[in-house]
């Protein structure tokens, strides 16, 4: 009979961190399932290379570490990141995109860094910037919705695009993008950029076929299933409400003062909240604990201040979407608005340490 | 502001405190049978210390025939209270035995072999507690042992001596903590002579108003104790929602109060005084019935035991036996967790042997299943992902994560920013932990540490002002010295320069030494070629002799008075480097030969507190553990 002596608390609720991490990824699965209904197979494609890619580096350098592989190989973190850095690849984007990107992601924003909880950066958006700017061709050449597309686009099709750059059939994505009047097909937050920019009225733009009936053909539900996703995340207590909440309004005040002055050039708050990766952002990767606010008014800070950037880059920046920069930015500034957000503490008067 | 903190209440509306939790609350195990009385155990082991202050001295001696409600020690100063004989019986033996303490530490106990005839002391019993006066109240609580009951065991006559404004005196009957229903079973069985202790309390303190706060948890006792309070208009039972760590003194008052306490002051200061239900209980009985602190209930629960149940335990019997008394199986062959306590805040022990004492509420014995955690062993903590889970329960509004990494980087400035020591040790936080990171362990590791620095720099602050003063005094001495021997070389010097016939007297002094040194050498050559004028020589010697002397003498003098002077000339000199160096330099060189020190010293203590880090961490973290559970009476 051996006495077994612990420290207290002695009991736990039994909650770990992989078991948060496995519900983030099944919250994700709606928005990737939408993703494929109106995108087809590439996205789920990318999203495989990405998780294979991740466990092999992950493995390497905690090997190469010596850290203990088998419980933070599978912890979920790193499939985490990888299907979120796969969700936001263009779907037909050749395969080292994927590959090339979740290198840069593991091995260097997160492994170098210190590992998981250390990473000053969301590895998945300094991923996806580190490709969007060293490969502008391939990380601009979005597929439109398979409805608006000239030709069908099966998984043959998608896999055979990623891995050779053809069709079996022998089309390139350019070809894949235009449409059957023989435009190139963007997305709506890009085609409403450049339309904005020869000078059309944003009710002009929207005429065109990417916008649909509501705001952005597949891009709307797929924004749509990611909320969905998101809400399930808050109820489960799993994500703190205060980043995407502050998020969204913050975006919505914004565009819609803009929208009030000047309806003409500026798109509606509906649109700017379910077009590109706005609701991804704003619960799956704006909510990133490692890399955003530890309080609760710092992350209410953090929310507002990425919905300004967002909007600031759709409006006035070079890139149609900025979610992705928005998050880098807020990153940065986690650690100095943890340093002026501390809670009071009991007993204490406010602002005396 | 008192009336609509009254107002608000009897709407039954309270304050919230940060954060909490809800753990499992397991009460059920227990809370549905009575308090059972056991047969008398064959030994029982009273520590003489069980409260924080200090022990009292011995009044018995190895073989004495002590009674029931006999004093064992006497209280030697306020922060102290005695201990009595639980029953009757031999005193077989005074020495260290392992004690109710997280280290396992060993202290002194008696033990005492039971007689079983459970015979008593002499008694008195007061009928009506209003015929005596105030001191005599108090002086009998002081000496029936009573300690707060709820956790901490702070000596309750201090709590009570005090004299300030009361205004609300706080009857701690939240038990917030899981599977302790020990406060629940008591009220439901003794609400009477719970709310008679009450009404001593309010004698003695006059408070404005008596709140009894309670988690909704407990709707027997609480219909109990309004029962029980019904005609007194001054007693407001306040039926709380049940969340850990409502019990905590400091999240009670402010629930109760929306009041918080200053960080480091007590709430006595802020006219409140908190005292647990039990202890009212242990105040009826010592000021009515005469009968020290000798028993207390103690739930003993956990899915390891057949009969998990209340037990009126008596001081000393030891756990081992309460196990036994409640069907303890033991199911797992390698290990075994018994926790003092409840599962958030109370100890593992490690000894079978460990006796109750007046703190323990409870002793938890749960079975892996239900607790696999504790059963674990090697930590599952993997990295901490900031997810903030823990500081959304600190009830103490801390940033758990950020002390946690400042923690494990020894960084006590910001420790200390982050207000560690507000941390009130309820492991909220740990139990959250999505990374199973003992953050509790953690903070005491740490507070300890710093306590231990505190120690340490205010011993070397003393060193070093101690080689301050001594500096400066030997500098001042130097320098009186130097002075000295300055104005006699110069008296010297001129003496010599005048030509006074002192002067000429010590010149020709001089020149008649030397030529006695002469004549001495010559003598010396001559004594040894002619020995055989023995006698004349013989006196010759002498006279030779004496001259020599002083020759010599003079000689020294003289050469001594050269090296003084070249002395005296370097000091100077020195000194007046030294005098031009400004205070600055000498101060720097000061601070490095102190760093240095301390440096060495540091790294010495260092070596040394590894070799019994344990035992010192542990002492220390029982004084901080103890100091917080003072704050936390009856979770």
């Amino acid at each position: 009979m051996a006495f077994w002596i612990a420290s207290s608390p002695h009991n736990h609720n039994l909650n770990e961190t992989s078991a948060l991490m496995r519900l983030v990824i099944y919250a994700a699965l709606p928005g990737i399932l939408v993703q494929w209904y109106f995108f087809g197979w590439g996205n789920i494609i990318h999203i495989s290379l990405a998780i294979i890619t991740a466990l092999v580096c992950e493995f390497t350098v905690l090997a190469l570490r010596q850290k203990k592989i088998q419980p933070q190989l599978l912890d979920g973190s790193a499939i985490l990141t990888a299907i979120l850095l796969g969700i936001c690849l263009p779907a037909l984007a050749p395969w080292w995109i994927s590959v090339i990107g979740t290198i840069f992601a593991i091995v260097i924003v997160k492994q170098l860094y210190g590992g998981l909880g250390h990473n000053l950066f969301n590895p998945a958006m300094a991923g996806y910037v580190m490709l969007l700017i060293s490969f502008p061709l391939q990380m601009t050449s979005w597929q439109p919705p398979l409805s608006l597309m000239p030709m069908n686009v099966d998984f043959f099709h998608a896999i055979s695009t990623i891995f050779t750059g053809f069709t079996p059939d022998g089309y390139s994505v350019e070809q894949l993008r235009t449409s059957a009047d023989g435009f190139t097909m963007a997305t709506p937050l890009d085609t409403l950029k450049t339309d904005l920019f020869l000078g059309l009225t944003v009710s002009e733009s929207m005429t065109s076929p990417v916008f649909g009936d509501h705001f952005a053909v597949g891009w709307e539900w797929v924004n749509f299933a990611f909320l969905a996703g998101g809400l399930f995340l808050i109820i489960k207590k799993c994500i703190a409400w205060q980043t995407p909440v502050s998020f969204l309004f913050s975006l919505f005040i914004c565009s819609f003062i803009a929208y009030t002055i000047n309806p003409d050039n500026s798109a509606s708050t509906m649109f700017h909240w379910f077009s590109g990766a706005c609701m991804l952002g704003a619960f799956f990767i704006l909510t990133d604990p490692v890399s955003g606010a530890a309080s609760a008014k710092g992350r209410l800070i953090i929310g507002a201040l990425a919905g300004l950037l967002v909007y600031l880059i759709r409006e006035f920046g070079g890139y149609p979407d900025g979610v992705a920069f928005a998050i880098l930015l807020c990153n940065m500034t986690a650690p100095l608005i943890d340093q002026f957000t501390r809670p009071r503490t009991y007993g204490h008067k406010r602002g005396e340490t | 502001m008192m009336k609509s903190i009254i107002e608000r209440i009897s709407q039954g509306k309270f304050w919230q405190f940060h954060g909490g939790i809800h753990p499992p609350e397991q009460k059920k195990l227990t809370s549905e049978k009575p308090i059972r009385n056991i047969a008398l155990p064959k030994q029982l082991i009273l520590p003489l210390q069980q409260h924080i202050g200090s022990q009292g001295e011995l009044l018995v001696t190895v073989g004495d025939k002590i009674l029931k409600g006999q004093p064992l020690t006497k209280s030697l100063n306020p922060m102290s209270v005695p201990v009595h004989a639980p029953t009757s019986g031999i005193i077989s033996a005074i020495k260290k035995s392992v004690i109710a303490h997280p280290s396992g530490l060993s202290e002194l106990c008696i033990f005492i072999d039971v007689d079983g005839n459970d015979s008593w002391i002499k008694r008195e019993i007061c009928n009506d507690f209003k015929t005596l006066d105030k001191e005599t109240i108090i002086n009998k609580i002081a000496s029936a042992g009573i300690a707060g009951m709820g956790g901490a065991g702070f000596p309750t006559h201090i709590k009570l001596s005090a004299k300030p404004e009361i205004n609300f005196l706080i009857i701690n009957a939240a038990e917030c903590e899981p599977y302790i229903t020990a406060d629940d079973l008591l009220i439901r069985e003794q609400s009477e002579a719970i709310i008679d202790g009450i009404k001593i309390l309010d004698h003695l303190l006059t408070p404005a108003f008596i709140l009894i706060g309670i988690e909704d948890n407990k709707p027997e006792a609480i219909k109990a104790l309004q029962e029980a309070t019904r005609n007194i208009e001054k007693i407001k039972v306040c039926i709380l929602p049940t969340k850990y760590p409502t019990g905590g003194e400091k999240q009670l008052i402010k629930v109760l109060t929306g009041k918080e306490i200053k960080s480091g002051s007590l709430p006595i200061n802020s006219g409140i005084i908190v005292q647990n239900i039990a202890t009212c209980f242990a105040i009826t009985d010592a000021v009515i019935h005469d009968i020290p602190l000798i028993r207390r209930v103690v739930t003993v629960s956990g899915k390891s035991l057949g009969k998990p149940q209340n037990i009126w335990a008596l001081l000393g019997t030891p756990i081992s036996y309460l196990l036994k008394q409640c069907d303890h199986t033991h199911e797992n062959n390698n290990k075994l967790v018994v926790v003092m306590g409840g599962p958030l805040m109370g100890f593992s022990i490690s000894n079978a042997q460990v006796p109750i004492i007046k703190t323990s509420n409870c002793i938890l014995a749960p079975s892996a299943i239900e607790m696999p955690s504790a059963f674990s062993g090697k930590s599952n903590e993997v990295e901490c992902i900031r997810c903030g889970q823990c500081s959304d329960v600190c009830p103490s509004q801390l940033m758990p994560q950020e002390l946690q990494w400042s923690a494990k980087a020894k960084d006590y400035d910001q420790l200390n920013k982050l207000n560690l020591f507000d941390c009130i040790d309820c492991g909220a936080c740990a139990y959250v932990c999505p990374s199973q990171i003992p953050l509790v362990e953690y903070y005491r590791i740490a507070k300890a540490e710093i306590r231990q620095q505190q120690l340490f720099d205010v011993k070397s602050e003393k060193a070093k002002t101690r080689f301050e003063a001594r500096k400066i005094r030997l500098e001042k001495d130097k320098t009186a010295r130097i002075e000295k021997h300055k104005k006699a070389a110069e008296a010297r010097k001129a003496a010599m320069n005048n030509s006074t016939p002192e002067a000429n007297g010590a010149k020709s002094a001089v020149a008649a030494a030397l030529a006695r040194v002469k004549a001495k050498k010559a003598a010396s050559n001559n004594q040894k070629k002619s020995i055989s004028n023995k006698e004349q020589h013989e006196s010759n010697d002498q006279n030779h002799e004496s001259s020599l002397k002083s020759n010599d003498n003079r000689k020294a003098k003289i050469s001594a008075t050269i090296a003084k002077v070249k002395a005296k000339k370097a000091q100077e000199a020195s000194i007046s480097k030294e005098v031009e160096l400004n205070d600055s330099v000498t101060s720097t060189l000061k601070i490095t030969d102190d760093k240095k020190v301390r440096i060495a010293a540091t790294i010495a203590k260092a070596k040394a507190k590894e070799k019994e880090i344990d035992n010192k961490e542990e002492k220390v973290t029982f004084k901080s553990s103890s100091k917080n559970n003072q704050q936390k009476e009856s979770t």
